[in-house]
């Protein structure tokens, strides 16, 4: 039975995915044969215990990981083994688990490292101060002024060190320093790791936000089920590195491999 | 113990119209004085108290040595690349000075503005000529070292620039046959290189710029061809400080992988790091060396490696100001400071120590005492300080958070 070409669903429009990634460290398998994808514009999470190999996946995805084997098609490039900044280059920007910003540069001045692969001025560009590197400067600048705003920093952050932020504020400026490498693909590292119930909230608002506004896919790791729930449109759990589920978020909370990667087998049986 | 703002430990992060305006005042102000420093000296202060003022000489060798700790300033003050073989650089770029302004190549004749005689044999460009290829082919090395090396890490990688700075030397000292040429003469080095100065074309079309600065009556030429460099390797730091490239260094500095994250290309950033600071140890290395007219392996030793790292710690790691108040500080002591306090001190206790002859060990006590007192350098950058005291600072933030509201 052959289908009329008119009924072949439209394959979904895929922004990234990965094909039997494979992550080895010495004999530990890290992330074992994943098969994953993301929908471009969509939010989703990665969940699983902790060691279940999600932040090797994502530093597998963002290039600071080799993959040991297996594709990782963005964007209609495959980009496994490229280098960090070729990666950042293509589109996907990331936040870190534990905030690594830049203590000693500015607010500003890390965002503006973030636009660093968007920006082309070299060494005899910056020497002479050509009129072509003043104007990107300043528009470098502005944009990272407006970046800082547009991620909720106040107003007076900007000439700050980065060290000196409250930690809400870090939080709030490692998002920009991502925002401003012009990513599709935004990766979060826990990112509501330490806030409060109503910081969260903003969190969530602000994603859907930037999604919407910027025309993001968004990829968190997550431990709130509450964030998990309510932000993401599909999860994708994890344990000992391999794939143990994947759908809607509700599905996912009530399948019970999962409850029993969480919880352990007696407290499900 | 009282609490400290950021603003009082670091200072406001931008400087305010006045304060800016005041910072240039002194600069501008301080430039004046070091270019008629030679004026001065002549005429006022050569009566008083000479023993302790620099010479024109000894003023050459600080601003020469100043260029070398403004380079290697990039690369460990900027970038956070701990570099302890930067006398590789000195070495091509005193190499360079040999090769094109001696008669080391005798089966070339070769002259376009040279200093020397006019139909002398051998390769004899014009010293600034000379400068400027060695700086440029320095650079050119600096990439060469630097792209196996910089992908290691801290220790990692100063050992290994280490081993650099002693093959190069090496290379010297064994480059005198390679496949039956003659290249480095090795270990009696290049001799009778040509003087530094504007050349016998340039002095021909504008009679104030001296030929060679060998016959002039004093080193004020050379002083001021070293302090020419000094303020162009500052103008470089300063502009290059505040450009995209300065913020990948810091950045680089701050997290590596991070910086990664962000889209900076490692190898290429700190490379370019490399390449730069290897750019004003080649000019300063070419310049010492076409002044004092003779260059051998010997010159480049692990001290002097160390003696332009002690410039840039003591100075202030990634404070341009700092490292040259530092490096001419240091290169002071080492070229005159030390002979004049030895002395001021065997006159006033009727003594005959030879105090020199304990220049590492004061330089050591000099170091230590510094590291302990003030990590920070002489001016430290606002960046480096609130490094060095953050800890101080989250201690402090951590008491208040602890103690009862």
């Amino acid at each position: 039975m052959t289908a009329s070409p008119t009924a072949v669903q439209a394959p979904p429009d895929l922004l990234i995915e990965t094909r039997a990634l494979r992550k080895e460290f010495g004999g530990l398998v890290a992330v074992a044969d994943v098969d994953f994808e993301l929908v471009r514009q969509s939010i989703s999470s990665v969940i699983g215990p902790n060691g279940a190999g999600k932040t090797t996946f994502f530093n597998m995805l963002t290039g600071a990981y080799t993959p040991t084997s297996g594709e990782i098609i963005f964007d209609g490039n495959d980009v496994a083994g490229l280098s960090q900044h070729k990666i950042t280059e293509l589109g996907i920007g990331r936040t870190f688990q534990n905030i690594r910003l830049f203590g000693t540069m500015t607010s500003l001045e890390n965002v503006l490292v973030g636009m660093h692969c968007r920006l082309r001025s070299g060494v005899l560009r910056s020497v002479f101060r050509s009129p072509v590197q003043r104007r990107e400067e300043r528009e470098a600048r502005d944009r990272a002024r407006q970046l800082l705003a547009y991620c909720g920093l106040p107003r007076h952050a900007e000439n700050e060190y980065a060290h000196h932020l409250a930690y809400g504020d870090q939080r709030r400026l490692e998002v920009a320093r991502a925002l401003a490498t012009q990513p599709k693909l935004l990766l979060l590292d826990e990112p509501t790791a330490g806030m409060n119930p109503q910081e969260t909230r903003a969190f969530i608002d602000f994603v859907r936000k930037a999604r919407d506004e910027l025309g993001l896919t968004v990829l968190l790791i997550e431990h709130d089920m509450k964030v998990i729930v309510e932000v993401s449109e599909r999860v994708t759990v994890l344990d000992y590195g391999q794939k143990i589920a994947e759908g809607l978020a509700s599905e996912v909370v009530a399948d019970e491999r999962v409850r029993e990667a969480y919880l352990g087998k007696q407290a499900v049986g | 113990m009282t609490s400290i703002t950021p603003e009082e430990l670091i200072g406001p992060v931008q400087a305010s119209p006045e304060r800016r305006y005041r910072q240039w005042l002194i600069a501008i102000v301080v430039a004046t004085l070091l270019v008629i420093y030679p004026v001065l000296y002549h005429h006022f202060l050569s009566n008083v108290a000479t023993n302790w003022l620099p010479t024109m000489s000894t003023a050459f060798g600080i601003a020469a040595f100043t260029v070398m700790g403004l380079g290697l300033n990039f690369v460990v003050g900027y970038a956070g690349l701990l570099d302890l073989g930067y006398v590789a650089f000195y070495a091509t770029g005193a190499y360079v000075a040999g090769w094109l302004g001696s008669q080391q190549f005798a089966q070339v004749t070769v002259n376009v503005g040279g200093t020397g005689f006019k139909g002398a044999s051998g390769i004899h460009l014009n010293p600034w000529l000379i400068i400027l290829i060695a700086a440029v082919f320095s650079a050119l090395i600096g990439v060469v070292i630097g792209i196996p090396t910089l992908r290691l890490r801290g220790d990692y990688l100063a050992i290994v620039t280490l081993g650099f700075g002693e093959i190069i030397p090496q290379f010297v000292r064994n480059g005198d046959n390679l496949g039956g040429f003659n290249l480095t003469n090795g270990s009696f080095g290049l001799n009778g290189i040509d003087g530094l100065g504007f050349g016998n074309t340039l002095h021909r079309w504008f009679h104030f710029l001296p030929a060679n600065f060998l016959n002039e009556a004093d080193a004020t030429w050379y002083y001021w061809s070293a302090l020419l460099l000094v303020g162009l390797a500052i103008g470089a730091s300063i502009l290059l400080r505040d450009s995209r490239l300065g913020r990948a260094w810091v950045a680089i500095r701050e997290d590596e992988d991070a910086a990664g994250a962000m889209g900076v290309p490692l190898m290429r950033t700190k490379t370019l790091a490399y390449l730069i600071g290897a750019f004003w140890g080649g000019a300063a290395g070419c310049m010492i060396t076409l002044a004092s007219s003779s260059t051998s392996p010997q010159a480049f030793s692990l001290q002097v490696s160390i003696f332009v790292l002690c410039m840039v710690i003591l100075g202030g790691m990634g404070n341009v100001w700092g490292v040259a108040l530092g490096g001419a500080l240091l290169a002071y002591i080492n070229y005159q400071g030390l002979y004049a306090a030895g002395n001021t001190f065997n006159n006033v206790f009727n003594s005959n120590v030879q105090i020199p002859e304990y220049s590492y060990l004061i330089y050591g006590i000099l170091i230590v005492s510094f590291m302990l007192l003030r990590p920070e350098g002489l001016i430290p950058s606002a960046r480096r300080r609130l490094e060095l005291h953050e800890e101080e600072d989250e201690t402090q933030a951590e008491l208040a958070e602890t103690a009862p509201a």
